[in-house]
């Protein structure tokens, strides 16, 4: 393999990776506040990109992100509200359940408002055949984008939850939820904010990447499964590893392409993922202590 | 919410039909099954739409023979059992004289026996070759065959002097089909394919394969066949890659909006095509030219989107039905026998002949090639 | 004896809506309802699964696709090529192929119905086994991610592999002779029969099924549904268990895949599809968990009107608002709702639904 193709993999796998790991970052926001897994992950970076493209025709590129990522995170909190907020100590079926259903309206939803067809938001600078050169390889500027901006979210994600106290009080909640009650933190706000922030952030991962993957009703759903697997194999809740995992499933996928034919690639991803599930059930970078406190 | 309001009023149409049948007694009974949603829907979507639009402009005309047409369409989303269940559902219950679609290839051929059975006429709208050889009586299809594309993609390649390709394919049925037939009319050609590989129709970005298949030296020109976004994707990974080999696409392509998703990395992509995209580009003597004009502005026009061939399938097996039924009644055993003889019928996919063995009626030169220049097809001269 | 009444009644029911369809002349609704018949043969499996055993299994279609695409494959895929090999040589010895025609005219020889059929329901059970194993050692969303993953994986490699024909998926599947003069197949001719093999099978299924809920076993199920620790610590072998209702059910879904697939003479991939197994779970769901009676009534009322088209293009999203509306008004299923109780306690279903798995 020469270092170009090398190069020109890597980069194809950082950005698959990138995308994986903002869907499991969403996954995780939800979880340690919740216990929840959000099955609905995925139609949030389809509704980002949709509103987005939808709102251009009215605004410029920077406001009709904005105001689509907005939209998404209402979108975000009445899901909460209508759905989750006042049930009781639901069981973990029930809340699979729920919210995969809540997908498929979502889903469905877009389908009849947007119809079947593709879109995608135009190339953030330049154009569909703009690179820039990387050490012999050719990349898109746009991929530098999704590459920054998901690191941008990390960043101002792990900022959020390490010195603002309203960050602070939702890992509380995350650590010890009756402990956070007593300490006077309301809870149930928190879960709502959790909904919300992960709204934001698969809303922003949709704009960006919509250039490079356009954008379709249905596209939430594989993504919400890769965003799962990365979820699970960086340990769930664990956003640190959401992070490396999904990197690595990223890179491992790109990679793969020069061995195992493109068309039975999920099949093995998901493969790897049981695997892992059967041996290791905390994922790779989770550790076992950590997820026996949790409940599943 | 484009599509919303018409797709309500179809389904609450189909439902009161279904609840009352007997108040139309007197119409003319068409059925159609196509993938309105569902994984396939961006065939079956326009089909339905061009159905609708042309069901009303006719009845508005006084219908076929004086009798109003009374069209059940049914969404199947691309499931073979749903296709079985409801193309048995409007033989039987609602005893329509004919069935339009399905939209695929393999719900096509799960219907080929029980039309076979029912005899009743059934016009596909999916472009596999299987469904009309061998010729099954009542069994019909609009599309051309993917054969005579791949062999107008490889002709275009000799004139060019390639012969060492790679092909890319989508896992659908199209892309499926697609593959099948290049490889195995490329030796005809002299043509080699020495890189192949196919992808999931969801696929979202192709740089890791655009970089494997770009490290083959030997690789003169790429052709993608597949329906889905994937066909900008492969434009766009390939010109960021710095990679300008001529990319051939399928017929599959013919839909502006994958122009628009693929940017500058659209120009220059060369592939075959029914004539619904230049329509306006055609000598007035065309015999196609009339009723592609009329059918896409009237599309237009009504639906705020651009027409597609898809759409064009569905207008082409209305418009077959309504030349048989004028011809021959509105009854089963006639409608067959009058496709059989239809002759020199313009229609958007090209101009239909049909005859006892050849239920296509279409030759290769329903093809066209076309390249995209400035945003907009337009016919390919070297 | 309560049991064996509600049984007749089903029969009852069964020959009453044939005798009044032919007695109007409509027969040809026999058609869904034999097809809804196979569903509901998977449906009251998974509802064991997951009402008895507390299991949620996001993979059943995969199970169903095992059965349907296996049997559709070994009866049509021609062995000619191979007739040479050990193999194909030993399986003519013993009398398991067919010789025939294809579309083509062509000699065609596959593999005896019976005997395709034997096959891909043991190959179910097989895989039901080997991955039910570790599955079952799973919890939560664990659980649902690992029956989801093992469902897509099988969605993945029939739409990967020609030979199960890509996403076209296998037509022209011959009829399945049951014995001379029976045989699954889709013609006018044969409805009224195939009617009553599909609803003979759903009986039989329901009599297996609610005899192991009232045996030993079946307590023991419910003792999981109600505390796995408690059973544990009473001796009950609850992996066992779990294990042995997830093969059987496993079973069951590939028995429906191959009769429908028989039935329609093909199956395409969208049977192995996501969509699915939730719509399956969402079946249950409506039904009630543990409610044998209340999932098959759902699941032939919601299956015969969704194989007859009244959803139209809303076909995922009436099931995507069942599942949301049941499990946050009626967790317990539809048909358990009591309505005077509810009013006097709205609070208690959500409680007794709230048990932490």
């Amino acid at each position: 393999m020469t270092a170009e193709l090398f190069i020109q993999y890597l980069f194809a796998g950082i950005t698959y990776g990138s995308m994986y790991a903002i869907v499991a970052i969403g996954f995780n926001i939800i979880y340690n506040t919740t216990g929840i897994i959000n099955f609905a992950q995925g139609e949030f970076v389809m509704l980002g990109g949709m509103i987005s493209i939808t709102l251009l025709r009215f605004m410029p590129l920077p406001l009709a992100i904005v105001l689509a990522v907005g939209i998404t995170m209402a979108v975000g909190a009445l899901i909460e509200i209508v759905f989750i907020r006042w049930l009781k100590e639901p069981s973990v079926l029930r809340m699979v359940i729920i919210t995969i259903g809540i997908s498929i309206l979502i889903r469905e939803a877009a389908l009849h408002i947007w119809g079947e067809s593709v879109r995608s938001l135009p190339y953030f600078v330049g154009n569909e055949i703009t690179t820039t050169g990387i050490l012999g390889a050719r990349i898109s500027p746009q991929v530098i984008w999704v590459i920054g901006v998901c690191t941008m979210m990390v960043l101002l994600l792990s900022l959020f939850f390490g010195t603002t106290s309203v960050g602070r009080e939702m890992r509380a909640c995350a650590a010890n939820r009756t402990a956070a009650i007593l300490c006077g933190i309301n809870t149930r706000n928190m879960v709502t904010l959790s909904f919300v922030l992960s709204a934001g952030i698969g809303a922003l991962a949709g704009c960006v990447m919509s250039p490079i993957t356009s954008t379709q009703y249905d596209n939430g759903t594989g993504l919400a499964i890769k965003g799962f697997t990365v979820a699970i194999l960086g340990g769930l809740g664990n956003s640190g590893g959401a992070v490396a995992a999904g990197l690595l499933l990223g890179i491992i996928e790109a990679f793969s392409v020069s061995v195992v034919p493109l068309a039975f690639q999920e099949a093995i991803a998901i493969a790897i993922l049981l695997l892992i599930l059967f041996v290791r059930p905390n994922g790779l970078f989770g550790s076992k202590d950590l997820a026996g406190l949790k409940e599943f | 919410m484009k599509g919303f309001g018409t797709k309500f009023l179809v389904t609450t149409a189909a439902f009161c039909f279904l609840v009352a049948p007997n108040v139309w007694a007197k119409d003319i009974k068409i059925g159609a099954v196509l993938a309105v949603t569902g994984p396939a829907s961006f065939l079956g979507g326009p089909e339905a739409r061009t159905l609708e639009m042309l069901v009303e402009d006719l009845n508005a005309k006084g219908g076929i023979n004086g009798d109003k047409i009374q069209m059940i369409i049914k969404d199947t989303t691309g499931s073979p059992e749903k296709a079985v269940s409801f193309a048995k559902q409007l033989i039987e219950e609602d005893n329509v004289v004919a069935i339009i679609g399905p939209s695929t290839s393999g719900e096509t051929m799960s219907l080929k026996k029980i039309a076979e059975d029912a005899k009743t006429p059934l016009i596909s709208c999916a472009a596999a070759e299987v469904i009309v050889n061998p010729v099954a009586s009542y069994v019909f299809k609009v599309p051309q065959n993917d054969s005579f594309a791949a062999q107008k993609i490889f002709q275009e390649m000799k004139n060019l002097g390639i012969a060492r390709i790679a092909v890319l394919s989508s896992n659908t049925g199209f892309g499926q089909a697609g593959k099948e037939q290049l490889t195995k009319i490329a030796p005809d050609f002299g043509i080699q394919i020495v890189e192949s590989e196919v992808y999931d129709k969801q696929i979202t970005d192709l740089s890791a394969v655009i970089a494997k298949i770009k490290a083959n030296k030997e690789v003169q020109a790429v052709v993608n066949w597949s329906i889905e976004p994937a066909q900008a994707i492969v434009a766009k990974n390939m010109r960021q890659a710095g990679w300008d080999v001529p990319l051939f696409q399928s017929h599959g392509f013919a839909n502006i909006k994958y122009v628009e998703a693929g940017g500058v990395a659209s120009e220059g992509i060369i592939f075959p095509a029914g004539r619904l995209l230049i329509a306006n580009l055609l000598p007035d003597s065309h015999p196609q030219k009339a009723v592609l004009v009329k059918y896409v502005s009237d599309y237009e026009t009504k639906y705020k989107e651009n027409a597609s061939t898809f759409g064009g399938h569905g207008y082409d097996a209305l418009m077959l039905l309504d030349a048989a039924i004028k011809a021959g009644g509105a009854d089963r055993e006639k409608i067959r026998t009058a496709l059989e003889k239809i002759k020199d019928f313009p229609g958007t996919d090209g101009v239909f002949t049909f005859s006892a063995t050849d239920h296509n009626g279409l030759g290769i030169d329903a093809f066209e090639m076309m390249t995209v220049k400035d945003g907009k097809f337009v016919p390919y001269k070297k | 004896m309560k049991r064996i009444i509600a049984l007749l009644v089903a029969c009852l029911l069964v020959i009453a809506v044939e005798l009044l369809c032919s007695w109007t002349g409509t027969l040809y609704y026999l058609t869904q309802m034999t097809m809804s018949a196979y569903y509901s043969l998977l449906i009251i499996g998974l509802c064991v699964v997951m009402g008895y055993a507390g299991q949620i299994s996001l993979g059943h279609a995969g199970f169903f696709a095992i059965g349907g695409y296996l049997s559709a494959a070994l009866t049509t895929r021609n062995l000619l090529l191979f007739h040479d090999s050990l193999l194909v040589r030993g399986l003519d010895f013993a009398g398991l192929l067919v010789t025939g025609k294809d579309i083509y005219g062509g000699a065609l020889v596959v593999v005896t119905p019976w005997a395709a059929c034997l096959f891909a329901v043991l190959v179910a059970a097989t895989i039901a086994f080997l991955i039910g194993i570790p599955v079952l050692k799973l919890k939560g969303h664990y659980l649902a991610m690992a029956t989801l993953g093992f469902g897509i994986i099988i969605y993945r490699l029939a739409l990967a592999s020609s030979y199960f024909g890509g996403a076209d998926g296998i037509s022209a599947v011959r009829p399945f002779p049951l014995c001379p003069g029976l045989s699954v197949s889709g013609g006018p001719s044969t409805r009224v029969e195939n009617y009553y093999i599909a609803w003979g099978l759903v009986l039989l299924g329901v009599i297996l099924l609610r005899n192991l809920i009232n045996s030993r076993i079946g307590r023991a199920l419910r003792a999981i549904h109600g505390s796995e620790e408690a059973a544990e610590s009473m001796g009950v072998d609850t992996a066992r268990y779990k294990l042995y209702i997830f093969v059987l059910s496993a079973v069951l879904a590939a028995i429906a895949g191959v009769f429908l697939t028989h039935y329609n003479g093909g199956i395409g991939p969208s049977e192995a599809s996501v969509m699915k197994s939730v719509r399956y779970v969402a079946i249950v769901a409506v039904g009630g968990m543990a409610h044998l009676w209340g999932a098959l009534t759902m699941s032939i009322v919601l299956n015969f009107l969704s194989l007859r088209g009244v959803f139209g293009t809303y076909d995922d999203a009436i099931f995507g608002t069942i599942l949301i509306l049941i499990m946050l008004f009626a967790p317990e299923g539809i048909l358990r709702i009591n309505v005077g109780q509810k009013l006097l306690s709205l609070g208690g279903v959500f409680k007794k639904g709230g048990r932490k798995d």
